[in-house]
Formats: C-alpha cells, sequence, structure tokens
C-alpha cells in the first residue's frame, strides 16, 4: 500500500522538470513579475480591441510595481503581501482617442480577499457610463454569482459526503482532489491538447486519483481496522504531501485556464458574466444526473443503503467495497469539476485552490447534515449564495467568515444540519 | 399520585427501621394484584406516561412503572420491545418526549445522566463499556466517588487526594477479590476477556455505592461456566441491600434469580409478577413467540423482515458505541 | 558543503524558540487530543489569539509585559469557551470542523484591511517585544552558541515556560482528574454512568491545552518582534500534529521532543539538499523546490507516523486510544 504510494509520490516528483518547462499558454505580461506569491492583474480592452503598452502602477504596503500591457491587452503586477494597493493607469500611455469611461476611478483602491490574485478592470470608451453600485443590480448579480459559487461548491461537497456516509472519513485531502481538477486542465491545455479535451481528460484523471486513492491507501487502512480519528489525521498529511507536490511541480504563481475572460451577459438591470453562467449550467445539470443516479439507478441505491447502514447493506448481499469504489471514483470526477469550474470562478490556477474552499465544503456538508447527499447540495448552496450575498455589508476579505460562522451557529441548534434526521442521534 | 408516593416512603422508611434479611424477605412485593403498571409495597423508581418517539414510532410508552426496593428486577421482552430505551431515559442518556419519573421520592426529570449517578442509579451497558487503556485498577478507581483529586483545583496536590486514593485502592481491591480479578489489576482492561469485562464494569459501578444497580443485558456475551458467577454476584448484590434492575432476553434465566420480572413489549410493560406467573401469561408467550418466532434466517424473506424490523429498532442504537450523531445529555454548564 | 555546519545549525534549530513555541503548542494539542480525545484543528487559532492578545494590548493601551501575557490568557480562556460550548457535547469531528473553522475566522478577521489601524491587516504588527526584553537580566555579551544576551534570553525564557508547562501537565496528568480525562477518552458514556461531569472535564481540558497554544503563540511571536496572520494558517496546526504524533500523543516529554525531532530534521534536509544543490551535485531541482520538498515529506510522515507507529517514539501502544 505504502509502496504504491510511494511510487505514486515519485513518479509525481519525477513528472517536474517536464511540467515545469512546459510553455505558459497565456502570453506573458511584460512588468515587475518578480516571482511575487501575489499579483495584481486585468485586461485591457476598448470596445474588444486588446490595448497594448499601456502603463499601470500599484502602490502600497511599501511597495510600487508597474507593468505594461501585453498584446492581448493583459496586465499583471506581482505584489510581495496581501493587503490594499493603489492602482493607476497612466492615461498618457493609451492609445489615442481611448479614454477612460466616465466615472472610472482613477487611481483606485485594490483589495486582496485571500486569495493570491486580484483583478481590476478598467473601462474604456466614451458613452459606457459604469453603473453606479445600486442595491437592485448587486443583489440579482451576487445571487446569481452565489449560485454558481454554490453549486460548484455542491459538486466537491456531494463527493466528500458520500465518502463521509459510506466509510465515515472525514476527508481533509478533498481540497487537493479540487485542485487537481483545475491543475490537469492547465496543464494539459499548456502541453497544447484542445480544450475539450483537456476538460474530459482532467475529469478521468480525478476520477482516477480518487480510485487510486482509495485502492492504494483507504482501503488497505479500512481492512486493516484503523480508526475513523487516525484515518482523517492520514488525509491530513496526504493533504500536506499532494498540496506541495503540486506546488513542486506547478508553482506557487496563479494562472488562467483558456477563455477565463468571458463576456458579460446583460440582463437588463444587470450583468453576470458569461463562465458564471456555463459554471451555473454545468453544475446544475452534472448535480442532477448525480441525484438520478442516487435516486434511480441499482448502484445508486446500493450507494445509499450502505451509506445508511453498511453492515445491514453488506447483509443483504451489497458489495459494499465495490461501492466504496465507485463512490471514490464519482467523487473524483465530481471534485475535478469542481475545481474546474473554481479556476473559473476565482478566476485563476493555484496550488492552494481547492485548500481555500476545503472549509466551505465542510460548511455546506455540515450545514445540510454529514453524510446526506441532498443535505450537502442545500447546504452547499445556502454557503454559495451568503458567502455572495455577504460581500453586500462585509468587507470582501471577510466573506468567507460569514459563512463558517453560520456553520457554527447552525450547529448550535440543529446539530444534525438542515436535513439530517434527528432520530439518528442519541 | 403524589399522595401516593409519598405513603410508599413512609412504609419505605419503616423497613428500613427494622433490620429485614433481604435474601428471605418473603413479604409481598406488589401492593395488591400483579397487573402491568400495578402499585409496589415499597418502590425505588416511579416512572409515569414515559414515552420516547424515534421518527414517529413509539419506542417507549410506559403509563406506570414501579420498581421495588431491595428485590431483583428483570426487564424482559423481544428486541426492539423498548429495554434499553427505558433504561437511557430511567438514567438520563436519553431524554423522553413526555412524562415524569422518581428515584427515591425525587424527580429526575431533566436530570443529567451523571447526577443520577451520583444519587445512587448506577448503570451498565449492553455493549461492556471498560476503558481498554486503562488497567483494570485505574478503571475500578475511576468508579469512586467523592474524589477530591477529580477537582482540577486540587489535582496538583498529590498531599490533598493521596489519603482518599488509598482508601478507594482498597475498596478496589476487596471487589476485585470478590470478583476474582485482583491477579489481573494491572493488567489493561483490553486483555479481559468479555465475560471478565461485564464483571469488572459491575466491580466499577460498584465503586459507586449505588442503591440501584440497572445492569443491561449483563449475561450477554458471557460463557456459561461464567454466567453462574455472574448470577451469583447479582444475587449478593441484594444482599448487601441493594436493588437491582437487570434487561435480559433469555427468560430461563430470569426465573433463577428475578423476584419480579416486568415484560415489555412495542414500548410497552404488558404483563408483570413474580417470574413462575408472568412464564404463563398468555401476553408474555404472545410477545414472544409474537416476535420472531417465524423468521427464518434461511431464506430471504426471512432476511427481509429481519430487516424491517430491525430497522424500526432505532433503540438499538442508543447505548452502543455508534451513539449516532450527538449525545443529547443534557449536563450542567462549563465548569 | 560542509557537514558539521548543517549538523550544528539543526542542533541550534532543536533549541530554537520557534521549537519551544512548537514544543508548548504541542503539548497543549496532547492535553487537547492525546488525553481527552478533543479533535482540536484550531491550536493555530489559540496561538494567535495569544499572540495578537498580546501585540494588539501592548501597542494599544501600552500595558505593561505581565497585563499583556495575562490579557492573553484570559483571552485563550475566551476562546475555548466559545469553541467549547456548542462542540463538546457533539461528536469529536464536529469539533475538529468547528475549531479549525473558527481558527480560519480569526485570521481572516485579523487580515481584513478594515481593522488595519488594530491589527496591522496582512501586515501584522511589530515592536511590541520591548516590555519583555526589559526584563531581561543577562548583560550584553556573547553567550554559548554565539547567542546575543536577547537571544539568550529569549530561549532561557522559551523553554522555561515548556519545563513548567510539562511539569504542571505531569501532576495533572497522575492525578484523579488526569484518570477522568483518560476516561473520556476512551468513552465518555461510561465515565458519565460513573457521575463524573464529563462537559466541565472536557471544557477544563480545552481551556488547559488552548493556555498552552496562546503560551505558545507568545514565545512564537517574541523573538521575531512581529505578528502576521499568514503563520497562522492551518498548515502551522498540522504541522503540531506531526510533532505530537512524532513524539507520542499521550506522553508528556512527546510534544517536546516530536517538536525537536521535527525542526532538526527540517533543518538537516534543508542543509543538506541546499548544500548538494549548491556543489552541483543535484541538478534536477532548484533551491525554491527543495523547500517545497520538506514540506512533502512531512505529509508523508504525518501520513506514515499515523499508519505505522501511531504511538510515536515515547508512545507505548497499549494505551493508545486510537488505533
Amino acid at each position: 500500500m505504502v509502496a504504491a504510494l510511494f511510487a505514486v509520490t515519485v513518479s509525481m516528483l519525477l513528472a517536474a522538470p517536464a511540467a515545469e518547462a512546459a510553455p505558459t499558454p497565456s502570453p506573458a505580461p511584460t512588468g515587475s513579475q518578480q516571482n511575487y506569491p501575489n499579483s495584481i492583474s486585468g485586461l485591457l480592452r476598448n470596445n474588444g480591441v486588446p490595448l497594448k503598452g499601456v502603463k499601470i502602477t500599484a502602490k502600497g504596503n511599501g511597495f510600487e510595481g508597474s507593468a505594461t500591457s501585453a498584446a492581448n491587452g493583459s496586465w499583471s503586477i506581482g505584489v510581495p503581501t496581501q493587503g490594499t494597493y493603489t492602482v493607476e493607469l497612466d492615461t498618457g500611455t493609451l492609445p489615442q482617442g481611448v479614454k477612460l469611461a466616465e466615472g472610472e476611478k482613477n487611481p483606485r483602491e485594490v483589495s486582496f480577499s485571500n486569495t493570491s490574485n486580484v483583478s481590476t478592470l478598467f473601462v474604456f470608451g466614451q458613452g459606457i457610463v459604469v453603473q453606479k453600485v445600486d442595491i437592485f443590480s448587486q443583489v440579482p448579480e451576487r445571487l446569481v454569482a452565489g449560485l454558481s459559487f454554490g453549486l460548484l461548491l455542491a459538486l466537491a461537497a456531494v463527493g466528500l459526503s458520500l465518502i463521509f456516509g459510506t466509510t465515515g472519513l472525514t476527508n481533509f485531502a478533498h481540497g487537493e482532489m479540487v485542485t487537481l481538477g483545475a491543475v490537469l486542465v492547465f496543464g494539459l491545455s499548456a502541453a497544447g491538447l484542445p480544450f475539450w479535451i483537456c476538460i474530459i481528460l482532467a475529469l478521468i484523471g480525478g476520477g482516477l486519483w480518487g480510485y487510486l486513492q482509495d485502492a492504494a491507501l483507504w482501503r488497505p487502512l479500512r481492512q486493516r481496522g484503523t480508526g475513523l480519528v487516525p484515518m482523517m489525521i492520514v488525509s491530513i498529511g496526504l493533504a500536506l504531501a499532494v498540496r506541495y507536490i503540486i506546488l513542486y511541480n506547478f508553482g506557487g504563481a496563479t494562472q488562467q485556464l483558456p477563455y477565463s475572460q468571458s463576456p458579460q451577459v446583460n440582463f437588463g438591470s444587470f450583468a453576470v458574466s458569461q463562465n458564471t453562467l456555463v459554471s451555473l449550467a454545468v453544475s446544475l445539470v452534472v448535480l442532477l444526473g448525480v441525484a438520478f443516479l442516487l435516486l434511480r439507478t441499482r448502484v445508486g441505491k446500493a450507494t445509499r443503503a450502505v451509506a445508511d447502514n453498511p453492515a445491514l447493506a453488506a447483509a443483504s448481499g451489497i458489495d459494499v467495497d465495490n461501492v466504496i469504489r465507485i463512490v471514490w471514483t464519482v467523487g473524483g470526477v465530481l471534485a475535478a469539476l469542481g475545481g474546474i469550474l473554481w479556476a473559473y470562478y476565482r478566476p485563476g490556477v493555484t496550488f492552494d485552490m481547492g485548500q481555500q474552499i476545503l472549509l466551505l465544503i465542510f460548511a455546506g456538508v455540515t450545514l445540510g447534515g454529514l453524510g446526506t447527499v441532498f443535505g450537502a447540495l442545500v447546504g452547499s448552496l445556502i454557503v454559495g449564495v451568503l458567502v455572495e450575498l455577504s460581500t453586500l455589508w462585509l468587507d470582501a476579505d471577510l466573506k468567507y467568515v460569514g459563512a463558517l460562522a453560520i456553520m457554527i451557529i447552525v450547529l448550535l441548534f440543529r446539530p444534525q444540519g438542515i436535513l439530517g434526521r434527528r432520530e439518528r442521534v442519541g | 399520585m403524589s399522595t401516593g408516593s409519598t405513603e410508599y416512603s413512609a412504609t419505605g422508611r419503616h423497613a428500613a427501621e427494622e433490620p429485614v434479611d433481604y435474601m428471605t424477605d418473603s413479604r409481598e412485593i406488589a401492593d395488591g394484584e400483579a397487573a402491568p403498571g400495578c402499585r409496589k409495597r415499597d418502590p425505588i423508581v416511579v416512572a409515569d406516561n414515559v414515552t420516547r418517539a424515534f421518527g414517529g414510532m413509539n419506542a417507549v410508552d410506559v403509563e406506570h412503572l414501579e420498581i421495588p426496593r431491595h428485590k431483583i428486577t428483570a426487564l424482559i421482552g423481544p428486541n426492539g420491545a423498548g429495554k434499553t430505551t427505558l433504561f437511557n431515559l430511567l438514567t438520563g442518556f436519553d431524554t423522553p418526549n413526555s412524562g415524569s419519573w422518581t428515584f427515591e421520592g425525587r424527580s429526575l426529570q431533566g436530570v443529567s445522566s451523571y447526577k443520577v449517578a451520583r444519587m445512587g442509579m448506577v448503570r451498565t451497558f449492553q455493549l461492556t463499556k471498560v476503558m481498554g487503556k486503562l488497567t483494570v485498577m485505574e478503571n475500578m478507581r475511576l468508579g469512586a466517588t467523592q474524589q477530591p483529586g477529580e477537582r482540577l483545583s486540587r489535582a496538583l496536590f498529590k498531599g490533598i487526594w493521596g489519603s482518599r486514593e488509598k482508601e478507594i485502592t482498597e475498596q478496589a481491591d476487596r471487589l476485585l477479590e470478590k470478583f476474582k480479578l485482583d491477579a489481573k489489576k494491572d493488567d489493561y482492561a483490553a486483555s479481559l476477556s468479555g465475560g471478565q469485562r461485564k464483571l469488572l464494569e459491575m466491580a466499577r459501578a460498584l465503586m459507586v455505592k449505588p442503591k440501584l444497580v440497572m445492569l443491561d443485558e449483563p449475561m450477554a456475551g458471557v460463557n456459561p461456566a461464567l454466567t453462574q458467577s455472574l448470577l451469583d454476584h447479582i444475587k449478593n448484590l441484594k444482599a448487601e441491600g441493594m436493588t437491582v434492575l437487570f434487561v435480559e432476553h433469555d427468560m430461563h434465566m430470569v426465573r433463577h434469580i428475578a423476584d419480579w420480572v416486568v415484560v415489555m413489549a412495542e414500548g410497552k410493560v404488558v404483563a408483570e409478577g413474580p417470574p413462575g406467573e408472568v412464564m404463563k401469561n398468555p401476553a408474555v408467550i404472545d410477545a414472544y413467540l409474537g416476535a420472531h418466532h417465524d423468521v427464518d434466517l434461511g431464506d430471504a424473506q426471512g432476511i427481509k423482515e429481519l430487516e424491517a424490523e430491525l430497522e424500526a429498532d432505532d433503540e438499538s442504537i442508543a447505548g452502543t458505541e455508534d451513539a449516532g450523531i450527538l449525545s443529547k445529555i443534557k449536563e450542567e454548564e462549563a465548569p | 558543503m560542509n557537514f558539521l555546519d548543517i549538523l550544528g545549525g539543526a542542533l541550534g534549530e532543536m533549541l530554537s524558540p520557534t521549537t519551544a513555541a512548537y514544543a508548548l503548542a504541542a503539548l497543549g494539542l496532547a492535553v487537547h487530543f492525546g488525553y481527552s480525545g478533543l479533535l482540536n484543528f484550531g491550536q493555530a487559532g489559540f496561538m494567535a489569539v495569544g499572540a495578537y492578545a498580546f501585540a494588539v494590548s501592548t501597542l494599544q493601551w501600552h500595558v505593561p509585559f505581565i497585563v499583556g501575557l495575562l490579557i492573553a490568557v484570559v483571552c485563550a480562556v475566551i476562546f475555548a469557551f466559545i469553541l467549547g460550548i456548542p462542540t463538546l457535547r457533539l461528536r469529536a469531528d464536529y469539533l475538529a470542523i468547528v475549531t479549525i473553522a473558527a481558527a480560519e475566522i480569526l485570521r481572516y478577521i485579523v487580515t481584513t484591511n478594515k481593522l488595519t489601524p488594530l491589527t496591522g491587516s496582512a501586515n501584522g504588527l511589530a515592536a511590541f517585544e520591548g516590555g519583555f526584553f526589559d526584563l531581561n537580566p543577562f548583560p550584553p555579551g556573547t553567550y554559548p552558541l554565539g547567542m546575543s544576551n536577547r537571544d539568550f534570553f529569549v530561549r532561557v525564557v522559551g523553554w522555561v515556560v515548556v519545563a513548567l508547562a510539562c511539569l504542571v501537565v505531569w501532576l495533572l496528568m497522575r492525578s484523579p482528574w488526569g484518570r477522568v480525562l483518560k476516561g473520556i477518552r476512551e468513552d465518555e458514556n461510561a465515565v458519565r454512568s460513573l457521575g463524573k461531569n464529563v462537559y466541565a472535564y472536557k471544557m477544563q481540558a480545552l481551556v488547559i491545552g488552548g493556555v498552552l497554544g496562546a503560551l505558545a503563540g507568545m514565545v512564537f511571536t517574541l523573538p521575531r518582534g512581529a505578528v502576521q496572520p499568514a503563520n497562522y494558517g492551518t498548515e502551522l496546526t498540522f504541522f503540531l500534529y506531526t510533532c505530537l504524533l512524532l513524539g507520542g500523543m499521550a506522553t508528556i516529554l512527546g510534544p517536546v521532543i516530536g517538536a525537536m525531532i521535527f525542526w532538526a530534521v527540517l533543518s538537516l534536509t534543508q542543509g543538506i539538499l541546499y548544500g548538494l544543490i549548491e556543489s552541483g551535485t543535484v541538478t534536477f531541482i532548484n533551491t525554491v523546490q527543495a523547500g517545497q520538498l520538506r514540506y512533502i515529506l512531512v505529509g508523508v510522515a504525518l501520513m506514515l507516523l499515523m499508519i505505522f507507529r501511531p504511538q510515536g517514539v515515547l508512545g507505548n501502544k497499549k494505551e493508545l486510544a486510537f488505533a
């Protein structure tokens, strides 16, 4: 078991130089990208035409850096620490006739919110009036974004919940299963494969990782009769190891997936980015599919039976080990998909992107009721919407706090979660 | 009801004044005719309208029940009859949906389990709960009450708790000898056999110096050679003035030692009385034979039936190791 | 590459104040997890509480060192109550999730830009250690291993605190109070059935381990003279668990020895890897990757320890509650 694990580790390490050497897909903008862990970035476009050679500076926290936009209009300034920076666009370097839109703040304050990348958009052109921040456009915008975020959380949460239900394991390495999906898409597309192939291969990779994890680690541990708490700690070790293996191969920078810049879709009073909508639709369809599988198919029913009572399920002829294997594989695929969508939502791929939402996934699962699949779905939606809506009155860098606090409060009053059954308790 | 219970405790006090040999005391247990929910001459526990529902199913629905003092009472009934749930409710390990119950005239409603134990009502568990990673002696010491060293403020200073520690060690030594575990006292409890664990759990419960000992299936999983010694120990408890209430499946085992038998089925008390009479009661035969007699585990139909029964048997979760998401034990606020 | 230098570095690392802080925090975890079975995954939060409470009270209200210390301890007690009241009745994994969430909430709050005047946001706080070093009885000069009087003072204080904490925990765990905790670790219902107030014991254990964590936060932050939120992430807690499991989770000296081994191994691997890279023996990784390699090592070590030697270096497998 450990030998297999070791082999996987070593092979991942050996793969390092190859991945390192792979070209980055997005043309690298020039600027003070001095390998800082954090960056401020954006895209300059005027009526869809990229603006090249525009100078932008960022000042703050005792640091000053600047960048010039690349041919595709993208720019990025590496900064040493997260915090608030004053970002200024040098209007003198704009092409002739191009002006910042009315009401666009320049210079402006940009703050990091717990991610290592923050993007800010400068809008150009005449006649375009930047909408004032008003609650009527903000609420639906945040709501749609929250639903989209909640559904992508649900993808990961459903897998986590199924694993918890069937094996009792609280899997702290689930965040890395999320990261893996996004990193694989990035790596494969950097290697030049077509986008759709990359997505499919990444999903297969996620499933394979789930399957391998179970076969090489968790199943042998179960057979040894290892307790749940030791297994939880093993999963923490696995999470650390995999996270740094990914860092080792992928590096500490934020990378963008193909098509990460998408146009805004207008809904009259508010606008939502196309990627957010696509993400929402994709996760909705996949989750409905999972629900159908669970409710209507033999495998799904067997899974629910195992989650309910493994001993009884085994007694009635269900191959529990097989069910668990399927759950790990499907959980891996779902987490990978969640990771890809998360990369578009943030936007960006980093080695610790999964860890950043692991607690939110836990919050979703706990809110809904540990071990109940539909609870995980509902809980994740609540967390997603809450995180987005809370930005209406909380600072952006506190948006995860609300969701985590709500989870603790719910545990106070309804420890079994929203959909959990009290009868099973005590 | 309140006037009734004062009467009982009056007689109880009276009985305590006159030295009575509890082994040969042949006075009537029931105050009148033996019937489900009948009054006792001298009850130690009185329960009224205690109900507990799991998912719409009444696991326990006891109208009135009295446990006679200084007697051995057996609580019997088929699987899923609600025996363990009733145990949990009486000892504060579970909260009933309704009802009231008293121990020695004091209401136990809303009293947390550890306080119930301190009052002198101590229980054991169906799945034996000995601390396998502690030695047999440490298990025993854990049971002792009034240990100053258990308070954080005094724990640091051995001078304060050393003498009490010596006392309880002697008490434990005596009990271990009686239970023939003295040779094992420095071994980890995990190394004991199933029967020895049952003995240790019972001995540990006696360290609390209880008035009422509640044993949940003391004979389950014990090999026949040890069964007789266990039965003797239970009888000894009575001889020493304790009251015993125990849960048991096997009616024949019960006949040997019980003075009184309470039969439960589907959460209700369906019969009670002296063992000889209860066995003849048609309600009992019905409850027993009606429950599992037609289940044939050899065919699929039988397994299905058993599944259905196990599913309905929510009670079986309580008191086991995986007691579900949380134990809803109401306890005092933090220190 | 000079192997003696590397070895000396590792030895120095074993006695560093950071190691003392890790030992102290891991000892707190031993009280929580090793002796009581409480899965506290928010020890980094307790450390942050100690460090920030001290730094903020010193910088905002200019309180003397001792008062700052007391405020830090009181805040840790309050934090323990906030965590314990909702979760100590629940199953172990709920405590894990709530403590890890609470520690993260704390980190987000001290990081938020809104509180920059109070907490310094992502940059943290600095220059609050003066009161501590004013207490330094050692005159300037050179001390063993080439330490300055400041370094020497910090190490002496750090390790004296560790030794005192070990003594207190040892006294507690051999007492009947400790016996009740060990009973709870195995089966809290059984302990309850014997008339012990399990909830109160768990809360006391949570508070004691948490206070040790807060003291560890101060030992960690004082020699640096700076406190930054990035240092108190969830990974810190997991490193502490690695230290604890290395040494033996239900032992007194285990966490201390575990922390020493942890830092010695990290220092050794770094020294050797960097040496190999500089000397050109190893060319396929750079120094940044070598740093990352060490953390992969920590993760793998944590897994292997838990699977093959859960009792750690000092533990007794028969007494191990989770295996």
